[in-house]
């Protein structure tokens, strides 16, 4: 339209500063400056005011015309059946979790240093401890971590500090998505990391017991481990158990306290959080309560106030880089305490029934196309003893077969080729309908070695 | 709130047969499920409606005090006005619905957002590469002092064991030192609240790893002798990490890159707003000048000839943060902020903050002794240190008679070099009433600590809980259902 | 107002020798300086400690402060009520709040400490 940028302003004015430019003189003359500028004097004249290159100011609706078109591009989930799981997982998300978790008390408020004006959340995060102990079995847990992966890592230098050890054993197929991150976080501290399988290390009675014996349950490839295998693991040495888990799996299966774990760590994100790209997530983490003193993160209890009325606070936190800094058990600050919220509600909702039906309705729906793949010519189950997620076994490498999927709408499982070959993991959860696995296995059951 | 069952917990709230959702229908054959032993025999969650879920945390929520609520001068911690149109473009499905581990191919939009981003936090900076990989500004600061780590050891340096840091910093500042290794060494603050340079002089050595240094400081105040502290730690071959914890103090005011700093984060969540959630969740860009640029986490973006996105790992990289790629949905509410602003409204964030902590401090200083009497930037550092001493009320007091004005307290006894500290952050988003009316309260409450002391003492009045006994909660801890306190009414 | 009985340490820990055995705690000074005391981490029995290094932590609500050893010598006895009743370093800290026992290595290290009124005067120079 031409002439169209008449009708813009000379100044700029920022919906989000709300002082004009007049507004602005008035309190420069207050401070007793002339120019904005004159604030900035502490900054060495040769650098002060350096051209920012940027684009200029966008509009809400400009910007959203833009970014949903970028936004388009991704293959959206949804409008495509997806069987990707391998540490993150699609579930259902009823309205009411992101309904709550919009509420701007909670979404806009600070982490609550000030107990009597952050009841809200403090009230909350101990629900969501609670409720961790509960799916863990465990008997403290702390308000959340980062992530998974970070959590598992934090887990680790626990451990080593509880023993006071440096020494670290990964038992079994554990995620690299997590042993890397495990490496990242004890690149600088000294402690040495190996990795075995459970058999050798029951059988192995020689070397020095570790700090702690990391495994995931179920492992990365989606097989449970035998139950009497890890109590056996449990009772070796001194050493720590450190169970790596994930909450759909913990509503049906026994309980790492079956057999004596003394860290659970899992990925929140399957419980009412959204994908998006991987985070941000919430790591869940519970220990025995020897260890409170040793956890990292920030931790909420329960207390009374001056006029005896219960309440709860920030507790333990001399633990905490802001007290004990470098001292502290951890130098996390930021938590993640709305993320941690949406799977607070998200369990009040699903509650003791719905847990387990929707557990058992993923096993069901992962065993029914599980058992349609193996009988398919060329392809092979890889995973005996699983819940949602397994493993198989491709007759062409995996990402032909992806590219086949994907042109047929389907996003394919995770390539694991590193593992097994032509090894794809596929995880089914109630978001996969009948239809969607079967018309999985059609078009598995059309790819051919050439 | 009336309703005087809202602390009731939802354990508590749990009637047998009650459900909170609908089950998808089960639509295939069952199938042999596992051996019992395998199972657990129970899950004690909560069996609580969906309206009762739904009135029961709408109503918790409405004992917390937020931004959209009212003034939030929580020094340090920009508490800034988090816009909505950034929540909304995180919840496009394109962005919100993808998982992290689809083929390249399918989430080059996501990649776009990632790649322009590093680009925009680079020039801002005046830096060379970013990744986005970290999820707060303390995992940054330990991906940051891994990195210098890294680049001692690579060439073939092992001697540099040492991290200096002033001792106005975060806590987060030695506690991620010591992850990576470093023993801390603290320096002291001079008298004008700037880095004590003798000190300086005096710790520096070849043991020397490097200094971490949060330029506006904690103490709200730009270091005047920045220069000299970059030219005594490079002279003896150590590397300066910026925490950017305050970077809205100098946008497009300063670049940490060309003044001498070789790694700056930005704690994405508070400069670039992201809803703060009651702490969390966040995201921690760091940011790199060209001889830490192959030390950096995986992933980065990049991009190829062809315009095609890839996640890269940079050659030494000191490894992963995180089991993916970084909080991508913070990211894009990052983006979103800095494209809706562009560069005028960027380059307005530093100036409005400053002009607005600079009036607090003027209309103040005769009200609340000022440690610092000095042009301040983003935020104010007070002392309540003549008023305990005239009144017998201090910092704690004051904060939590504001509470009784409606108004959120500030930052208390921090920095912990200021004794009875009160850090008033006021952020760009407050107009100039909201200040004003600031100003009268505070003025108002140092009137009663004379008047009426035990008013503040007592303080606050109308919360839903008044004082809480922390020595309580920290001897006897009491963190979850299975283990509450008896109401002793 | 410091027990005159006492010997004191720049890091204002007292020491209360009887027949070779030093009881141990910190002082009033530390103790109001600190507020409620919440948490009190003590080495074993039997663990040699030397005098002015570290032996343990003492922590608030909202800060932690590490314990330094006004002499040297072997750990005989520890507080075990501390561990359920911290209270009592608030409440008494010369008597039920005492931290360990040690027996004494060096007799001639006491000359490094203080007497009450010395210790007086250095409190009160800000220390």
């Amino acid at each position: 339209m031409p002439g169209a940028k008449k009708i813009m302003v000379n100044e700029y004015q920022s919906t989000y500063s709300p002082n004009t430019p007049k507004i602005k003189k008035q309190m420069l003359s207050d401070i007793g400056v002339d120019s904005y500028k004159n604030l900035f004097s502490d900054i060495p004249e040769k650098y002060r005011f350096p051209e920012l290159n940027l684009p200029a100011p966008t509009s809400e609706l400009d910007l959203k015309n833009e970014l949903s078109k970028i936004a388009n591009k991704n293959s959206t989930p949804g409008d495509y059946s997806s069987f990707l799981g391998a540490g993150a997982y699609r579930h259902f998300i009823p309205s009411v979790v992101k309904q709550i978790t919009s509420r701007s008390e909670f979404m806009t408020s600070y982490t609550p240093y000030q107990p009597e004006v952050s009841q809200g959340t403090l009230q909350a995060h101990f629900e969501f401890q609670s409720m961790v102990c509960e799916l863990t079995d465990m008997e403290v847990a702390n308000a959340g971590m980062y992530d998974g992966a970070t959590s598992a890592a934090e887990a680790v230098l626990m451990a080593c500090r509880v023993n006071k050890k440096l020494k670290v054993e990964i038992v079994g197929t554990v995620s690299p998505l997590y042993t890397d991150v495990i490496t990242t976080l004890t690149q600088a501290t000294g402690i040495e990391i190996s990795y075995n399988n459970i058999e050798t290390i029951l059988q192995n009675n020689n070397d020095e017991a570790p700090a702690c014996y990391v495994i995931q349950q179920p492992n990365f490839l989606g097989e449970i481990s035998d139950l009497d295998q890890l109590k056996l693991l449990s009772n070796k040495n001194n050493a720590l158990l450190i169970v790596i888990s994930e909450p759909m799996f913990l509503s049906m299966y026994q309980t790492p306290s079956y057999y004596n774990a003394d860290i659970v760590v899992a990925e929140g994100q399957p419980f009412g959080v959204s994908l998006a790209y991987g985070g941000p997530y919430a790591g869940l983490f519970a220990c025995k309560k020897d260890y409170i003193r040793q956890l990292p993160g920030r931790i909420v209890g329960e207390t009374i106030d001056s006029k005896n009325k219960k309440g709860y606070v920030l507790t333990l936190q001399t633990r905490e880089q802001h007290i004990k800094r470098e001292r502290a058990t951890s130098n996390i600050c930021t938590s993640v305490g709305l993320i941690a919220l949406m799977s607070t509600v998200y369990m009040a909702l699903q509650g003791k029934k719905g847990l387990k039906y929707l557990s058992e309705l993923c096993y069901h729906k992962s065993h029914y196309a599980a058992a349609k793949i193996n009988n398919l010519p060329g392809f092979e189950l890889q995973t005996n003893n699983f819940f949602k997620e397994f493993a198989i076994s491709c007759p062409i490498p995996v990402k032909e077969v992806n590219e086949y999927l994907h042109e047929n709408k389907i996003i394919g499982g995770y390539d694991i080729s590193n593992f097994i070959k032509n090894g794809m993991l596929l995880a089914i959860t109630e978001m996969n309908s009948k239809e969607e696995i079967d018309n999985l296995i059609t078009l598995l059951s059309q790819v051919k070695p050439l | 709130m009336k309703n005087s069952n809202i602390r009731k917990l939802l354990m508590d709230r749990s009637i047998e047969g009650k459900v909170g959702a609908t089950m998808p229908s089960i639509d295939v054959p069952l199938q042999t499920l596992p051996n019992k032993k395998f199972l657990r025999e129970n899950l004690a969650m909560p069996e609580v409606s969906e309206n009762e879920i739904v009135r029961y945390f709408s109503s918790i929520s409405q004992m917390n005090f937020s931004i959209d609520h009212n003034f939030y001068p929580l020094g340090s911690c920009t508490m800034k006005y988090n816009p909505k149109l950034n929540d909304d473009i995180a919840g496009f499905p394109g962005f919100n619905e993808i998982h992290p581990l689809q083929n390249i191919d399918t989430i080059q939009g996501a990649l776009e957002i990632m790649f322009d981003l590093q680009n925009i936090l680079a020039e801002i900076t005046g830096m060379s590469g970013t990744s986005l990989a970290p999820m707060a500004g303390a995992e940054a600061e330990l991906a940051g002092m891994l990195m210098i780590r890294a680049y001692h050891r690579n060439r073939e340096d092992f001697k540099r064991k040492k991290v200096i840091i002033p001792d106005s910093a975060h806590g987060t500042n030695p506690a991620s030192a010591v992850m990576a290794g470093f023993e801390v060494i603290s320096i002291p603050t001079d008298t004008n609240g700037n880095t004590d340079l003798e000190a300086l002089k005096n710790v520096v050595d070849a043991s020397t790893a490097g200094l971490m240094l949060t330029q506006p400081s904690t103490l709200g105040l730009f270091d005047t002798n920045i220069l000299e502290v970059v030219k005594i730690i490079n002279s003896n071959g150590g590397l300066i990490y910026g925490d950017g914890a305050n970077l809205n103090a100098i946008l497009g005011k300063v670049k940490p890159g060309e003044i001498g700093f070789d790694l700056v984060h930005s704690n994405l969540h508070k400069t670039f707003t992201q809803p703060h959630g009651g702490g969390g969740p966040g995201a921690g860009a760091i940011m790199v000048s060209d001889k830490l640029i192959d030390f950096l986490p995986d992933p980065i973006v990049t991009k190829d000839k062809i315009d095609k996105f890839d996640l890269s790992k940079p050659q030494k990289s000191i490894g992963k943060m995180g089991a993916f790629h970084g909080n991508f949905g913070a990211l894009v509410r990052a983006y979103s902020y800095i494209r809706t602003l562009g560069k005028e409204g960027i380059n307005n964030i530093s100036e409005d903050a400053v002009i607005n902590a600079n009036y607090l401090r003027i209309k103040l200083k005769d009200t609340l002794d000022l440690p610092y009497d000095r042009i301040c930037s983003h935020e104010v550092v007070f002392s309540a240190k003549t008023i305990k001493e005239k009144y017998g009320v201090n910092a704690l007091d004051i904060a939590k008679r504001l509470i009784d004005y409606d108004i959120h307290p500030p930052t208390m006894y921090f920095p912990l070099i200021v004794e009875e500290a009160l850090l008033v952050e006021p952020t760009e988003t407050e107009s100039k009433e909201t200040l004003d009316e600031f100003i009268e309260t505070v003025k108002t409450i140092c009137e009663e600590a004379k008047t009426n002391p035990n008013l503040l003492h007592n303080a606050p009045h109308n919360t839903p809980n008044t004082r809480l006994n922390e020595a309580l909660a920290a001897r006897n801890p009491k963190l979850n259902w299975r283990n509450t306190i008896e109401e002793a009414n | 107002m410091y027990p005159e009985n006492l010997k004191y340490s720049e890091e204002h820990e007292w020491l209360l020798e009887n027949n070779g055995i030093a009881t141990i705690g910190i002082t009033s000074f530390a103790v109001e300086s600190l507020g409620d005391i919440v948490f009190i981490e003590l080495p074993q029995t039997g663990t040699e400690i030397t005098q002015f290094s570290t032996f343990g932590e003492v922590e608030s609500v909202k800060a932690a402060s590490e314990i330094y050893s006004p002499i040297s010598g072997k750990i005989i006895e520890i507080n075990e009520k501390l561990e359920t009743e911290p209270e009592l370093l608030n409440n008494s800290p010369y008597e039920d709040g005492w931290l360990i026992k040690v027996e004494i290595s060096d007799n001639s290290e006491f000359k490094k400490l203080m007497t009450a009124k010395e210790y007086e005067s250095f409190v009160n120079a800000g220390s």
